[in-house]
């Protein structure tokens, strides 16, 4: 699989430094596990977090609080060594082989037909992840050669393709491909004629699908 | 090699070996002595009050006691390794969420050369901490801003009153001067 379009190092930096809300880190977390690239320049900035950290000064332990902490691990079961994972575990799941990347297999499980999709118009369909907080990662499902329902998003918007392909008025986006948006991105993506799309999204606003379903449907689904 | 232990730089990851394998309280130690000054101090920059800095440094160093053997020397330093859990605590206790992690990659089989591995490692670290050291001011500065925390561009800018594009232009700057100081000592 060649990828072509990754994650920036600016939302990288966010993910490292613990900043991105879950939604997006269920994103970024599944496009590192299928790219190499971007697992490279996670693994530098994590070092770079490092770096920070031990650069800093503080003041130097006192034996009181030595000791507090000493009677406190004093007291704790210790994990077995013979419990330690093998790093060495399972394959790396390959899109092309209608798997889903790990971390959203935690949130959706291992199969797409077994999701339980909700329609919201124009043959398009849906499914929210369970994550917390504001933003919100959503599975979208669009049939071969539709639009992609005309959403203007007030934030942040970064996209997953998992199968298929769209494209918009510049570009062209396939499995495993990153798609970021601004606040300012007019966007209109088709999905590719031969099959449908199938893209994992987050946003850091409310997406609002124009012209498909009324307000109270809108909040009913969550969109 | 064959010189004596530095205290400045001490090799981690025996220490974290002997944590592991021996239960070992005063190497425990050293690591506490070394990292909780630093881990409170990053979180009382990252807009913690030092109560809630130094329960979460004993968090931070309780699960290093337990999960000591999870440590691997050749994949990272062992400040990357305590900052990652720390930051990990952090999403858990201050907003309630989990953070999606990517699938573990695989590697290749275990090589005599570990020890090799390990050193690299050190090396690479010890460039990075230079390289770090060595950038302008004000690039460090907003380098650490980002890392403290749940600060967003627009709160820097409206903080430090420097215009968005320019904090973004000068993060995007500080980060090629590292790759490219680190490209210089490692090729
Ligand atoms: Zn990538």
């Amino acid at each position: 699989m060649t990828l072509t379009h990754h994650i920036s190092d600016e939302i990288l930096l966010s993910y490292a430094a613990g900043a991105l809300p879950e939604a997006f880190g269920v994103v970024v977390a599944s496009h590192i596990s299928l790219c190499d690239d971007c697992r490279a320049r996670m693994t530098g900035f994590d070092a770079l977090g490092g770096a920070i950290l031990e650069r800093e000064t503080g003041q130097p332990v006192t034996d009181t609080q030595l000791g507090e902490m000493l009677t406190l691990i004093a007291h704790l079961p210790q994990d077995s060594a013979a419990a330690r994972p093998s790093t060495r575990s399972a394959t790396p799941k390959k899109l092309s082989q209608g798997q889903l990347p790990a971390p959203l297999c935690d949130y959706v499980g291992e199969r797409l037909d077994s999701l339980p999709w909700r329609a919201v118009g124009g043959g398009v369909r849906q499914y929210v992840l369970p994550t917390k907080g504001t933003a919100r990662a959503r599975m979208l499902y669009i049939p071969a050669g539709t639009k992609i329902p005309d959403h203007g998003h007030g934030g942040m918007e970064l996209t997953l393709v998992l199968q298929g392909s769209y494209h918009d008025a510049d570009d062209s986006f396939g499995p495993g491909d990153i798609d970021i948006a601004g606040a300012d991105t007019q966007h209109t993506p088709v999905a590719a004629e031969n099959m449908p799309c199938i893209c994992l999204t987050a946003t850091d606003a409310p997406l609002r699908f124009r012209g498909l379903l009324p307000r109270v449907v809108q909040s009913f689904l969550r969109i | 090699m064959g010189k004596a232990p530095d205290s400045d730089d001490p090799d981690w990851g025996s220490v974290m070996h002997r944590i592991a394998e021996a239960r070992d309280i005063d190497s425990f130690s050293a690591v506490f002595r070394h990292f909780a000054p630093r881990l409170t101090s990053f979180l009382m920059r990252s807009g913690a009050t030092r109560a809630e800095a130094e329960e979460v440094t004993q968090d931070v160093m309780t699960v290093l006691w337990q999960k000591a053997h999870l440590f691997d020397p050749r994949r990272a330093s062992l400040s990357t390794w305590i900052f990652a859990i720390a930051r990990n605590r952090r999403i858990d206790r201050l907003r309630k969420e989990r953070r999606p992690e990517p699938q573990e990659v695989l590697w290749g089989p275990e090589q005599a050369d570990d020890h090799t591995e390990a050193m690299i490692m050190k090396q690479d670290t010890a460039h990075l901490t230079r390289a770090l050291t060595e950038l302008p001011e004000k690039q460090r500065k907003l380098i650490e801003r980002a890392f403290f925390g749940d600060l967003s561009h627009s709160d820097i800018a409206r903080e430090t009153g420097l215009p968005l594009g320019t904090i973004k232009s000068r993060i995007r700057l500080a980060l090629e001067r590292l790759r490219h100081s680190m490209s210089q000592t490692t090729r």
